[in-house]
């Protein structure tokens, strides 16, 4: 047998049923849900770049934690919220912010390969981190996912107005008295929760798909602030159970599936909106503006 | 006016009328928008007193509206122009809510009034400059602010666009008293409409009323080259550099 061969796997449904399955499902939805809110704030703030380097400051956490032998999450947890405070206190100046954080994620990147090395454990667990298993979710992550992605609810529902407030208008928000640098810390801080969920949900890698691209698709679709959120989380639910049922039918691990299925929603809805966008009809009034203008000077 | 080390202005005595439509002008880095943070109580003076509205400037100042220089665009496709003027009622108020009926009416007046209705559900970053402006307006006003603090509001756009937000803020002025402090480069869109103009000239601020500043020798000074002031044939002043 070709060890590369995708075969239907007869037994599937009982698969769907067992333990580890339900554990996946359970520990899959609670972080597609925090992974759907927070994307839209990740989008709206511009800090998609700093969710990605957030993952990678999380792999030397996982491999870390690997290597002493303690929990994924706690390493996890450790690395990526250090993370957030050092690009939360990098501040607005974006340039900066970027070759920063860029910075920080290779040698990041550089330390969590080295762990990995020095663990004995080998390749299953960096394979884990940079890519996932959801279905290796134990029954006592789940508490621990719920109650993150509660914290995270939670807080998010409190700073809801004015982190949208300080996110597209932080001169305005400033100088109506919101702690704009305090949101953007505490924001920082849970992204760090969310990622560190993802992490072990989609791995570093593919964290993108679960965390960005379900709240850039409901952008496509709409821009209301509120369908967006519930859009975000739908698709990205709907992500990971379809990516766990097909990684049940094939038996094969679910990453590459839940990833797929988020991509293909997000290049689905660039498509149909790209044909059913005509230029828009201002653009020709402003043309018209300053023809008007040239002419009378 | 400390800032960074340097003093930027000093000795800056006057007061600003009520119902004011008032440009403040002045070259490059002479610290106009420093004094618009000041007036926000965004800066501390570094010596000195300053009063907005009868008190001492607190962030915060519903009474105050603040239109920034440029909006920031990174959030732009994820923001309806409603949306944006929407926060500022609720931008600065914790916890989840509705908008409710008054709150609406409110949003929808304040879009009417800069003229933005017809793209309120348009993505900021779907619109023009002067569109844009005009929305960052809106937001300012549904505070229902009694000054508005405008900063280089007019630059980037063009001649009518330029002219039709300063008929908006001489129209806010004469029906609903609303006054503005609006910085600005080119004192020649806002020459019909000002009532007075704070000027930073060589490290000082001052305020003179319309008919001072539009004087050739002030100009001159003021903007370091040759500064004419003319009357078109149709009565409208018009300031050019000689």
């Amino acid at each position: 047998m070709i060890p590369l061969e995708v075969a239907f796997q007869p037994d599937w449904f009982e698969v769907l049923q067992a333990p580890f399955m339900r554990n996946a499902i359970i520990g899959g939805t609670v972080v597609a849900v925090a992974a759907g809110v927070i994307g839209y704030f990740v989008i709206v703030r511009g800090s998609a770049f700093a969710a990605h380097a957030l993952a990678h400051i999380g792999f030397p956490g996982a491999t870390g934690a690997a290597l002493l032998g303690l929990p994924v999450t706690v390493g996890l947890l450790a690395f990526t919220i250090a993370g957030a405070f050092a690009i939360g206190a990098l501040g607005k100046r974006s340039a900066d912010r970027e070759v920063a954080t860029g910075t920080v994620l290779a040698f990041a990147t550089a330390l969590g390969v080295l762990f990995a090395s020095l663990a004995t454990s080998g390749t299953t667990s960096v394979t884990n981190v940079l890519f996932g298993n959801l279905l290796a979710i134990a029954p006592d992550q789940l508490v621990l996912f719920a109650i993150f992605t509660g914290v995270l609810l939670f807080a998010l529902g409190a700073i809801y107005r004015p982190l949208l407030f300080a996110s597209v208008d932080p001169d305005v928000a400033e100088a109506k008295g919101v702690p704009v640098k305090v949101l953007g810390i505490a924001f920082m801080l849970l992204l760090a929760l969310v990622i560190t969920m993802a992490v072990q949900v989609v791995g570093v890698l593919l964290l993108f798909a679960l965390v960005i691209t379900p709240a850039a698709t409901g952008l496509i679709i709409t821009a209301r602030p509120a369908a967006v959120i519930a859009i975000s989380i739908s698709i990205a639910v709907l992500s990971v159970w379809v990516g766990l049922a097909v990684s049940a039918l094939v038996n094969l691990p679910p990453s590459f599936f839940i990833v797929t299925v988020s991509t293909a929603l997000w290049a689905g809805a660039r498509i149909v909106a790209h044909n059913r966008s005509s230029p828009p009809p201002h653009r020709h009034v402003a043309t018209e503006h300053q023809f008007d203008t040239a002419t009378s000077n | 006016m400390v800032r960074g080390g340097h003093s930027i202005w000093s000795e800056g005595t006057f007061q600003v009328p009520h119902s004011s439509f008032v440009p403040i002008i002045g070259p490059n880095g002479s610290g106009k928008s420093t004094l618009l943070l000041v007036l926000l109580g965004l800066l501390d003076l570094h010596a000195g007193t300053v009063e907005v509205l009868g008190s001492t400037p607190t962030r915060g100042n519903a009474r105050v509206g603040y239109v920034p220089q440029n909006y920031n665009a990174t959030g732009g496709e994820a923001m309806r122009a409603r949306d944006l003027v929407s926060l500022g009622i609720t931008g600065a108020k914790w916890g989840l809510g509705r908008l409710d009926v008054g709150q609406r009416k409110r949003i929808d007046d304040a879009l009417a009034s800069v003229g933005a209705i017809d793209y309120a559900k348009a993505r900021m970053s779907e619109l023009s400059g002067g569109q844009a402006q005009r929305v960052s307006i809106a937001q300012a006003l549904v505070g229902e602010p009694d000054l508005l603090l405008l900063d280089e509001p007019l630059a980037n756009l063009d001649v009518r666009n330029q002219s039709e937000v300063v008929r908006l803020l001489d129209r806010l002025r004469v029906e609903n008293d609303i006054s503005s402090l609006i910085v600005v480069h080119d004192l020649n869109p806002v020459l019909a409409a000002m009532t007075g103009a704070i000027y930073l000239l060589d490290g000082h601020a001052h305020f003179a009323s319309a008919e001072d500043v539009v004087s050739e020798d002030l100009l001159t000074h003021l903007y370091g080259t040759e500064i004419r002031v003319v009357r078109t044939p149709q009565g409208d002043l018009f300031a050019r550099s000689a």
